[in-house]
């Protein structure tokens, strides 16, 4: 069904297939490789560590300032739009 | 008159809803601004009360309000002629840290050098290396990766086909393990393996 697949397309698809983003045939075509092939079990495995590493270590802690003068900010909201161009 | 109401109440709710998405707007916005996002913010939180009456359903404002966000930042980047979606002519790096770190083993001691290698980066160091990235591919690998929009969200986001999206998120995601790998080298991150010198929290996962 699926036509087999080597290690560079599988490595070029990894993340798409981590995403849930190939189609049917890709995806497919994905497991049958995965099924057999370590190393690229290995890599898989891997860039899901580099997308856990993104998710919970890729934003910094936001400074205090900034936000309570954005709140200031937002408490003045709707004069500040009434001085502003019409609807 | 009824309109004038109308207008008040949503404008009510839209202060409600901007206290509640703050730290995730700003948050977003010092992604993409560093530091000019507290005015980006700003610009967003005004564009948004020209369109509340747009906004239907509640549960859609939190998604609603980035979606702004990233327009007026992208605006704002066009009318400075820094267009974020420009790709430059070459640009293909293979680059497998997978592979490079079983080629190169800098952590000979370790049965699990991979997850090893990844977990000596604390916060900090993630988020110097994500900022060493270009915006063409740190946006989009932000936009999927932190903020969770689909390759299709942003393809609209950025007013891109979804297979360039797709292609920069593959290109994005090897400059980010190419950059893992050189900010490792270059700071001797894996060399002092206990670390009690290096300030700044470790990852929380
Ligand atoms: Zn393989």
């Amino acid at each position: 069904m699926t036509h087999p697949i080597g290690c560079r397309e599988a490595v070029e698809r990894l993340w798409g297939y981590l995403d849930g983003e190939l189609d049917g045939t890709a995806h497919g075509a994905m497991e049958a490789h995965l099924a057999y092939c370590l190393r690229c079990c290995g890599e898989l495995a891997f860039a899901r560590e580099i997308r856990d590493v993104l998710r919970t270590r890729g934003a910094g802690d936001l400074p205090g300032g900034p936000l309570e003068r954005l709140h200031a900010f937002i408490d003045r909201l709707d004069t500040a739009t009434d001085t502003g161009a019409t609807t | 008159m009824g309109e004038q109401m109308l207008e008040t109440a949503e404008r009510t709710s839209l202060q409600a809803l901007a206290r509640a998405e703050l730290p995730g707007l700003y948050a977003l916005a010092r992604q993409l601004a560093g530091t000019s996002a507290e005015d980006l913010v700003q610009e967003t939180l005004l564009r948004a009360c020209r369109s509340i009456h747009r906004l239907r359903d509640p549960k859609a404002a939190p998604r609603w309000l980035r979606v702004i966000l990233v327009n007026v930042w992208r605006d704002g980047l066009r009318k400075a002629g820094r267009d974020p979606r420009e790709i430059p002519v070459e640009d293909e790096v293979t680059f497998s840290l997978y592979r490079t770190l079983a080629e190169e083993d800098p952590l000979p001691y370790s049965d699990t050098m991979h997850v090893d290698f990844l977990g000596a980066f604390s916060k900090r160091d993630v988020q110097l290396v994500l900022g060493r990235l270009p915006d063409l591919y740190r946006v989009p690998l932000v936009l999927r990766y932190i903020e969770g929009f689909s390759t299709t969200d942003i393809a609209q986001l950025l007013e891109l086909p979804p297979g360039t999206v797709y292609s920069t998120l593959h290109r994005g995601r090897q400059r980010f393990e190419r950059a893992l790998w050189d900010y490792a080298e270059e700071s001797g991150l894996l060399d002092d393996h206990d670390r009690g010198d290096r300030p700044g929290e470790r990852g929380t996962s």
